[in-house]
C-alpha cells in the first residue's frame, strides 16, 4: 500500500501551521479534538506544498496528526486515504484536477484533457510530468458545471476552458505566471457571456 | 416487546434488533458483518428481511431496531431475491479458490452461497486482486478473499483494544489491513481467524494442514494460563493440529488467548517418550522397570524426611493427589507447589481464589490491580476488564510496573507503599458499590508476600469490597495447577520443608512433577532428582531418572482455574511412545512401597472429593459474598521494593510453549525488539 521510497523519515509542523492548528482545535470541545482530523490533514498538505513544492500528506505526517489529536494512527490513515483530496504520494507543483463528469464532458472536457496531455507530456492519470511541474488527476464533479469544462489547479478553478485556452493556461503556469482564477474567457463569474440576456429592458435607476 | 416473525410471536427485550428477534423465533438469518459481541456495522447487507407497514424495501435486520408489534418476514420472495442479489455482489470479487482455501468446509460465505448463490456467474469483467497483508506470525492473510465485513477491524478495536486494523481507501480500492506493515500487537489476535467469515484471515501455523472434516474434535480445557478457557482440541491421528475456543460465557465467552491457541505445536516437540536413567553422568534410555528400580533403590537408601516433591504448573489434580499420597506413604512431609516461593494463605478458600468470578468483573465499578499485568498473565481476564471499561464509567487503578493494558489505568505507585496512599482512587473506591481488588503473583512472589496479601485483604475489608452479596477480593494465578494444588493441600505438611528448604541438599530424593520453572542450579549436587513430565525442559535436564508423562491433551485431568472452578481436560490423542498418564505412573511406582488405594480414575476422583469436596462440583461455580472479614494472617512488615512483573515473555511461560516453534517466532517478532529497545 505504502510506497516507502518517497516517504520522508520525519515531519513536524512549522510555526505557520502551528498557528493554524491552534485556531482549528479551538473550535472543538475538549475531548472531541479528533474531529479536527480533516482540517489538520489539509494543514499538512499545505505545509508540504509551501516547503517542498509538492502538496501531499506523507505517512509520518499522518502519525504526527494522530499524536496531535490523540487518536490511533490507523484512524488517520483511514481518513487520509478515503478522501481523494489528500494526496498520499508526492505530486507536481501544479495539481491539474480535470473534471470529466457528464456536464464537463458534454462541454468538451475531452479537449481539455487532450490539451493537458499535449503540454505536459503525461500519458496516464495520477502521473507527474518529467519536469515535476504537473500531475494530472481525473476528478468527479467539482461543482462548477455552469462554467464547464474546468480544471482545478491546486486550490483554484480555471473555468470555461477549451483546447487553446488550456494550452495557454498551462504554458503560463510553466513560465511561473499564475493567471487570475475563474473563467478564462473574460466572463464575469457565471454571468451570461457577452453581458446580460434577460431583464434588459428594466431600468433599475432610481426614478423620481 | 412482542414481535412476530413469520407468524411466530416472540418476546424480545427492549433494545433488541430485528435479527435478534428472528433468532428468538428460531429463524436463521444469514449474515457476515453482524457479530453479537461487536458493534453493529450493517455493511454486508446479507441479513435482509421484510417488515410489514414499513417502506416497501428490504431491511438490514442487524441494524434495524425491533419495535412493539412489528411483523417481520424472513421467507418472502422479496427477501430471497434481495439476499440472492447481495450474494451475487459479494461474489463479484471473491475468488473461486475454495479448493485451496483453508476456510473451506467451515466458511460462512461457502455455506450461505449454497442457500443464496446463483448456479453461475453473470459477471464477465476482471476480478479485483488485493495484495496480502502482513499481520504477524499468527494470522495469515489472503486479502483478495476479503468481503469487507470489518469484523476484524471492530474486534481489534473493541475487544482486543489495539486500534491497528482499519479500512483504507474507498470503493473498489478499499482494503482492510494495518496500512503500515506491522504485526498486530495483541494477545488475542488468533480470534481474528475465528471471526473472519471467509478465508481472508486464517491461521498461519495451520495453513494447508487439514480439512475440518478430517479432524477428531474433543472438548477440553486450556491449561496454559490459570483462566481455564473452554477449548476444542482438533486432532488427526496422533497429532493435535489446532485448538479453538468453545463458548463458555462464565470464563472465556468465545475468545481464546494466542498462547493457548498456537502453542500446541510444542506438543509434538521435545517430548519425553521413554524412561531415561542417568548412568555415569549421562542419561540413557531405560525401561519402566529399570527406571522404577533406580528410584526405589535411592528411596530405600534414605528416610522419609529426606524425600521431597514439587508439583509443576501444568500438573493435574489427580496426579498431584497421587504424588501427595505416595509421599505420605513414604513418610515425607516435604511438598510444595510454589516454584517461586509465592505467599499463600490456605486458611480459607477465598484467600487464594478469584472470588468475584470472571463474569463478575462486568458488575464491578472500581478495580484495583496489585502487582499484576493481566494482559500477559490472563489475556481473557484483561479482555473482561476492558469490556467493563467500555460498558460504562469504572475506575481502574494499578499498583506495580506501568504497562499498556488496552484501557486507561490510573497508576498509583510501584510498591506496597501505594496500598495505603490511594489518592483520588480512594475517593472512587469509597463511592463504589461493587469494588474489587486483583492481587497478582507479582505481589506475592516476594519475601513480604504474606504481608502484602494481608494488607490487600485489609484494604478490601475496609473499602467495602467484602459484603454478604459481593466478594471483591481476588487472587490472580498464572499456573493452571495452582488452585487445585492448594485445594488438595500440596504444601509442606507440619514439620515439612518447602521448596527453598528442599534446595541445596535439603533432601536426598526430589520428585519433580512437571516442575521446570525454578532454577535447577539451586538443587544440591547430591540430590537424586526424579522428573516426571512430558517435555525435555529444565527439570528433565537436571534429572537422574525421567518418567515420561502425558500432556493436557493426552489425559483426562482435573484442573481448577483461578476462580476455583473445577474443570476437566479430555483425552484427544494418546501420549507418545512409552509415556503414560501421570497418576498411573505414580500408582505403578507405589506398588513397590505402600500401594496407593486406587486402581481406576474413578476411585482416584472419589479420593479427590474425599480430600476436598470442592472437586465434586464440576464446571459450575456459584457466586458468593463474604461475611467473615477476618483476613489471612500476614506476619512481618511491608517491604518497599516495587512489584516486579512475573511474565517477561508472554509467549514462552511453560514447557509446551517453550517447545513451540510458533511461540519462538512470536518471541522473535514481539519480545526481541522490546529487549533490544531496552538495551
Amino acid at each position: 500500500m505504502t510506497d516507502h521510497s518517497d516517504q520522508p523519515s520525519h515531519f513536524a509542523f512549522d510555526a505557520t501551521s502551528e498557528a493554524e492548528i491552534a485556531t482549528i482545535l479551538a473550535k472543538y470541545p475538549s475531548g472531541k479534538q479528533a474531529s479536527g482530523v480533516i482540517p489538520l490533514l489539509y494543514v499538512v498538505q499545505k505545509q508540504m506544498g509551501r516547503l517542498t513544492g509538492s502538496a501531499w500528506v506523507p505517512r509520518v505526517a499522518m502519525d504526527v496528526v494522530a499524536e496531535t489529536l490523540g487518536m490511533a494512527p490507523i484512524r488517520v490513515y483511514e481518513v487520509a486515504t478515503f478522501y481523494l483530496m489528500f494526496n498520499t504520494a508526492p505530486i507536481g507543483k501544479f495539481h491539474l484536477q480535470v473534471c470529466t463528469t457528464t456536464p464537463c464532458w458534454l462541454r468538451g472536457s475531452d479537449e481539455v484533457v487532450a490539451a493537458c496531455r499535449k503540454v505536459t507530456g503525461i500519458k496516464g492519470w495520477k502521473e507527474t510530468s518529467e519536469d515535476g511541474l504537473f500531475t494530472m488527476t481525473e476528478v468527479e464533479c467539482l461543482g462548477a458545471c455552469v462554467n464547464a469544462p474546468l480544471i482545478q489547479v491546486n486550490d483554484d478553478n480555471y473555468e470555461d476552458l477549451d483546447f487553446d485556452s488550456t494550452v495557454a493556461l498551462l504554458e503560463s503556469l510553466r513560465r511561473g505566471e499564475i493567471p487570475p482564477r475563474g473563467p478564462v474567457n473574460g466572463r464575469q463569474t457565471s454571468a451570461p457571456e457577452g453581458g446580460p440576456t434577460t431583464l434588459t429592458t428594466l431600468n433599475f435607476a432610481k426614478t423620481e | 416487546m412482542k414481535v412476530t416473525v413469520d407468524g411466530i410471536e416472540v418476546d424480545v427485550p427492549p433494545g433488541s434488533n430485528v435479527l435478534q428477534a428472528c433468532e428468538a423465533a428460531g429463524k436463521e438469518v444469514p449474515r457476515f458483518c453482524y457479530h453479537e459481541r461487536l458493534s453493529v456495522a450493517g455493511n454486508c447487507r446479507m441479513c435482509l428481511v421484510e417488515i410489514e407497514k414499513a417502506p416497501p424495501k428490504p431491511f438490514a435486520s442487524c441494524a434495524y431496531p425491533a419495535a412493539e408489534g412489528m411483523v417481520v418476514h424472513t421467507d418472502t420472495p422479496m427477501v430471497k431475491k434481495a439476499r440472492r442479489g447481495v450474494m451475487e455482489f459479494l461474489l463479484i470479487n471473491h475468488p473461486l479458490d475454495c479448493p485451496i482455501c483453508d476456510q473451506g468446509g467451515e466458511c460462512d460465505l461457502q455455506d450461505q452461497s449454497m442457500g443464496y448463490g446463483g448456479d453461475s456467474s453473470r459477471y464477465e469483467e476482471n476480478k479485483r486482486a488485493v495484495k496480502d497483508k502482513y499481520l504477524g506470525p499468527l494470522v495469515k492473510t489472503v486479502m483478495t478473499r476479503c468481503i469487507h465485513c470489518t469484523r476484524c477491524i471492530r474486534f481489534s478495536t473493541e475487544i482486543a483494544g489495539v486500534s491497528e486494523m482499519g479500512a483504507t481507501a474507498r470503493g473498489e480500492s478499499m482494503e482492510v489491513g494495518t496500512y503500515v506493515e506491522k504485526a498486530l500487537t495483541s494477545e488475542l489476535s488468533g480470534n481474528l481467524i475465528d471471526i473472519c467469515p471467509v478465508g481472508a484471515l486464517t491461521s498461519k501455523p495451520y495453513a494447508f494442514t487439514a480439512r475440518p472434516w478430517e479432524l477428531t474434535k474433543t472438548d477440553s480445557v486450556d491449561v496454559l494460563d490459570a483462566v481455564g478457557a473452554a477449548i476444542r482440541v482438533d486432532a488427526r491421528g496422533p497429532e493435535v493440529l489446532r485448538v479453538l475456543p468453545r463458548l463458555n460465557e462464565d470464563v472465556n465467552e468465545e475468545w481464546l488467548a494466542d498462547k493457548s491457541r498456537f502453542a500446541i505445536d510444542g506438543l509434538r516437540r521435545r517430548r519425553l517418550d521413554s524412561c531415561w536413567v542417568r548412568v555415569d553422568g549421562k542419561l540413557r534410555k531405560a525401561s519402566w522397570n529399570e527406571a522404577f528400580a533406580a528410584i526405589a533403590a535411592k528411596i530405600r537408601a534414605t528416610t522419609g524426611e529426606r524425600i521431597g516433591a514439587v508439583a509443576g504448573e501444568l500438573a493435574d489434580g489427580e496426579s498431584m493427589l497421587a504424588l501427595k499420597d505416595l509421599m505420605a506413604g513414604l513418610g515425607s512431609a516435604n511438598l510444595d507447589c510454589r516454584q517461586h516461593g509465592e505467599a499463600v494463605a490456605v486458611g480459607r478458600r477465598d484467600f487464594y481464589t478469584f472470588n468475584t468470578s470472571i463474569a463478575g468483573i462486568e458488575e464491578a465499578d472500581a478495580i484495583l490491580l496489585v502487582g499484576t499485568n493481566p494482559r500477559h498473565e490472563a489475556p481473557l481476564i484483561n479482555a473482561r476488564i476492558r469490556k467493563r471499561t467500555l460498558a460504562g464509567p469504572v475506575a481502574v487503578a494499578g499498583i506495580g510496573t506501568k504497562c499498556d493494558l488496552t484501557y486507561p489505568v490510573q497508576w498509583l505507585g510501584e510498591g506496597p507503599a501505594a496500598l495505603s496512599a490511594l489518592g483520588t482512587f480512594g475517593e472512587a473506591l469509597a463511592k463504589a458499590k461493587r469494588p474489587m481488588i486483583i492481587v497478582g503473583q507479582g505481589a506475592l512472589r516476594r519475601p513480604d508476600g504474606a504481608a502484602v496479601l494481608a494488607a490487600c485483604w485489609k484494604l478490601a475489608s475496609e473499602t467495602g469490597m467484602l459484603t454478604p452479596d459481593w466478594h471483591g477480593f481476588n487472587v490472580l494465578h498464572t499456573a493452571a495447577s495452582r488452585v487445585g494444588a492448594l485445594d488438595l493441600g500440596f504444601l509442606p505438611e507440619p514439620g515439612g520443608k518447602d521448596l527453598a528448604g528442599m534446595m541445596g541438599g535439603g533432601v536426598d530424593v526430589l520428585w519433580l512433577l512437571g516442575a521446570d520453572e525454578f532454577d535447577m542450579g539451586r538443587i544440591g549436587a547430591g540430590t537424586f532428582v526424579v522428573y516426571q513430565g512430558h517435555h525435555g525442559d529444565a527439570g528433565a535436564a537436571r534429572a537422574d531418572v525421567i518418567l515420561p508423562g502425558a500432556a493436557y491433551t493426552e489425559k483426562t485431568g482435573t484442573y481448577v482455574n483461578t476462580e476455583g472452578r473445577v474443570q476437566r481436560t479430555r483425552l484427544a490423542t494418546f501420549p507418545p511412545g512409552e509415556a503414560r498418564e501421570d497418576w498411573k505412573i505414580l500408582r505403578a511406582f507405589s506398588a513397590g512401597f505402600t500401594p496407593l488405594p486406587y486402581d481406576t480414575i474413578e476411585a482416584l476422583r472419589a479420593r479427590l472429593e474425599q480430600v476436598n469436596p470442592v472437586f465434586a462440583r464440576l464446571d459450575l461455580l456459584p457466586r458468593f459474598g463474604c461475611s467473615d472479614h477476618s483476613g489471612p494472617g500476614g506476619e512481618g512488615g511491608l517491604g518497599d521494593a516495587p512489584f516486579a512483573p512475573v511474565i517477561a515473555n508472554y509467549y514462552q511461560t511453560d514447557p509446551i510453549s517453550r517447545a513451540s516453534p510458533t511461540m519462538a517466532e512470536c518471541t522473535t517478532t514481539y519480545i526481541a525488539p522490546l529487549a533490544q529497545a531496552a538495551e
